[in-house]
């Protein structure tokens, strides 16, 4: 469910409590209670210590594949780089056809007619057993490019057919305080995610945690970004450390609970960068089901931005299926 | 005043680290009349899953270490074993109830194991390898190269003889090893990882487990990132299963020996873990 502009703009106006100017939005944004650090780690350590076996295990092996933006975001990708990555999402494991599908491929915005190409049939809702196209745009990984070029990147990816939309924030407009900025070059963006016959690509806002510093700013950083309209909110790109922690993405899915609580809407969460084995991930599984309920595990609300995740995941599944550990040489090679 | 003797709990060697065993249990080390000698820990199947991962890691940088370059940091062990002569004869007499003369011959054996393999390594490619004669203008040669990661049972009967005769060889032509230690006399393998990381080699080069052969032996086996099992000391061992799982995913596997020359230095050991690799390569058109 894309969720509409309008809307979108007149709950951002009732809730910063007038027009959404950079004071009346610092205001707002600056009034939300701060984090309490300590007990976020604490919070998502403990998450963290439960232990997941058996059928549970397996159910959780199978839909963290479901979940999964299966990504390459390499200077050296290449349109065969992009059929093989399109391959192994469509067939993850060529050993087991029950393995289920990743929810999307995420590409540069220049791959995407490859991908949507060498999906063929298989292009779409991964809610309908389709596996989605997803691309970064606004001159990621850093965003640094003026509005105009940061909207053509957009329209040209939603054009070439990108289902998603994997844009960043302004950083450095944020830690300066700038809100308004941030917010009206979203809004900006998700109007240039509009296609030819009025729908929506999926908006997926990128808040770069690692250059946010503090949890704070994080949680700043999510409300601005729902409030602007975003889909989904996306915790890095990959490209900075810290990428994705257990704590951020906590603190982020806490904001997407008050959200629904306070407007019944729902926004995604996509933890990208650093998840690289079934453990981290059943980590995030539990985190999910524990603060915003288990309905958010589907691939239109929870996404793993990760690319060797996957074969973890399958080597995980090997081991439960044989009984017997496997190796890197039973994966495909990404 | 009296000294109060401390009495040690030991760990495994994965990955160049000492780590307790992931299931927490350890086991009582007791000399042949009963008395108490140390704790050992017992391994768990996941602590050798983690050594295999330790071991694939390391074989890169150990295979792509040159064959001069191992030879020196097996030669490097020798040295150090040699160092640590007295402790291991110590050892060896709490533990296998035999005279000090006895230990310290045993001691001096291995020592000279070592440094018989340790020899091979720059030596070994020239004796399995071959220019091999062919009837037309190109070269065609076959040189050995290493399987990858190595299971190893070692002999349970023996502390440090049987150990490393079992170790070595593997190590010569650039494998990476995980090895059963000797279930009834594991200090000699113990006190062998603190040589090791006092020592040259490469983290994750050599993992030791201590604790049920047993009990870990067969997911070593069945391990399909496992290349290849010496089953040396796997005697008392349902070894047939062992081989069974272990031709699941075509590993080389190596049957039990028994006797007093079980392991006994032998190119044919250093062979056994190694794939010959043979080209083809034109020769100069002038």
């Amino acid at each position: 469910m894309t969720i509409d502009t309008l809307t979108a703009g007149a709950l951002a106006r009732n809730l910063v409590g007038g027009d959404v100017t950079d004071a009346n939005l610092r205001r707002y944004l600056e009034g939300i209670p701060g984090i309490d650090a300590v007990g976020l780690e604490q919070r998502a350590a403990s998450l963290g210590t439960r232990s997941i076996k058996t059928t549970s295990k397996a159910w959780a092996l199978d839909r963290i594949i479901q979940l999964i933006d299966l990504t390459t975001l390499e200077g050296a990708d290449t349109p065969g780089k992009v059929r093989s990555l399109v391959a192994k999402a469509m067939v993850p494991d060529a050993s087991d056809p029950t393995t289920p599908r990743v929810a999307a491929v995420c590409v540069y915005g220049d791959m995407v007619g490859d991908a949507v190409t060498a999906l063929g049939a298989s292009h779409g809702d991964p809610d309908h057993g389709g596996i989605s196209v997803a691309a970064v745009a606004t001159a990621f990984p850093s965003g640094r490019a003026s509005l105009a070029v940061k909207l053509a990147d957009t329209a040209d990816a939603v054009s070439a057919g990108a289902d998603e939309i994997d844009m960043v924030i302004d950083r450095g407009a944020f830690l300066s305080g700038r809100y308004g900025l941030v917010y009206d070059q979203i809004v900006a963006v998700k109007e240039a995610c509009r296609r030819a016959d009025g729908s929506f690509a999926h908006l997926k806002v990128i808040l770069e945690t690692g250059e946010l510093n503090t949890y704070d700013n994080v949680r700043r950083a999510s409300w601005l970004s729902i409030l602007a309209g975003g889909d989904f909110i996306k915790t890095s790109t990959g490209k900075v450390a810290p990428a994705a922690t257990l704590p951020v993405t906590l603190s982020m899915l806490e904001v997407v609970r008050d959200w629904h609580r306070l407007t019944g809407q729902k926004i995604g969460v996509k933890p990208a960068g650093g998840i690289r084995s079934s453990k981290d991930a059943i980590k995030y599984l539990v985190t999910v089901a524990e603060t915003v309920g288990e309905e958010w595990l589907t691939p239109h609300l929870f996404r793993f931005g990760a690319s060797s995740l996957l074969n973890d995941v399958l080597l995980q599944r090997q081991k439960l299926t044989t009984g017997h550990y496997s190796g890197a040489d039973y994966v495909t090679i990404d | 005043m009296s000294h109060l003797a401390v009495q040690k709990t030991y760990k495994l060697y994965i990955g160049g680290a000492f780590p307790r065993s992931e299931s927490g249990y350890t086991t009582e080390v007791l000399s042949a009349s009963g008395t108490f000698l140390a704790n050992a820990a017992k391994a768990s199947r996941k602590d050798a899953r983690d050594a295999v991962v330790a071991a694939r890691s390391a074989v890169s940088k150990w295979s792509g270490a040159t064959a001069y370059n191992r030879g020196q940091v097996l030669y490097r062990i020798a040295e150090v074993l040699e160092g640590r002569r007295a402790q291991f004869v110590a050892e060896i007499v709490a533990s296998e109830n035999v005279s000090a003369a006895a230990a310290g011959t045993q001691v001096d054996e291995a020592i000279d194991r070592w440094v018989w393999y340790a020899g091979w390594c720059d030596k070994y490619t020239q004796v399995s390898g071959n220019a091999n004669p062919v009837a037309g203008p190109y070269f065609n040669i076959s040189v050995p190269e290493p399987t990858g990661v190595v299971a190893v049972v070692a002999p349970q009967d023996s502390s440090l003889l049987g150990f490393v005769s079992a170790l070595a060889p593997a190590l010569v032509s650039g494998n990476t090893v995980v090895i059963l230690a000797s279930e009834r006399f594991p200090l000699s393998a113990i006190s062998f990882a603190e040589v090791l990381a006092t020592s040259d080699v490469p983290g994750g080069v050599v993992n030791i487990l201590t604790g049920s052969a047993r009990d870990v032996a067969p997911w070593l086996a069945s391990h399909a990132d496992v290349n290849a099992l010496d089953l040396v000391g796997a005697n008392a061992l349902d070894w047939i299963s062992l081989e069974i799982a272990a031709a699941d995913t075509l590993k080389r596997v190596l049957p039990p020996e028994s006797g007093s020359d079980a392991a006994a230095p032998a190119l044919a050991r250093i062979q056994a873990f190694t794939e010959t690799k043979t080209v083809w390569h034109t020769k100069s058109l002038i």
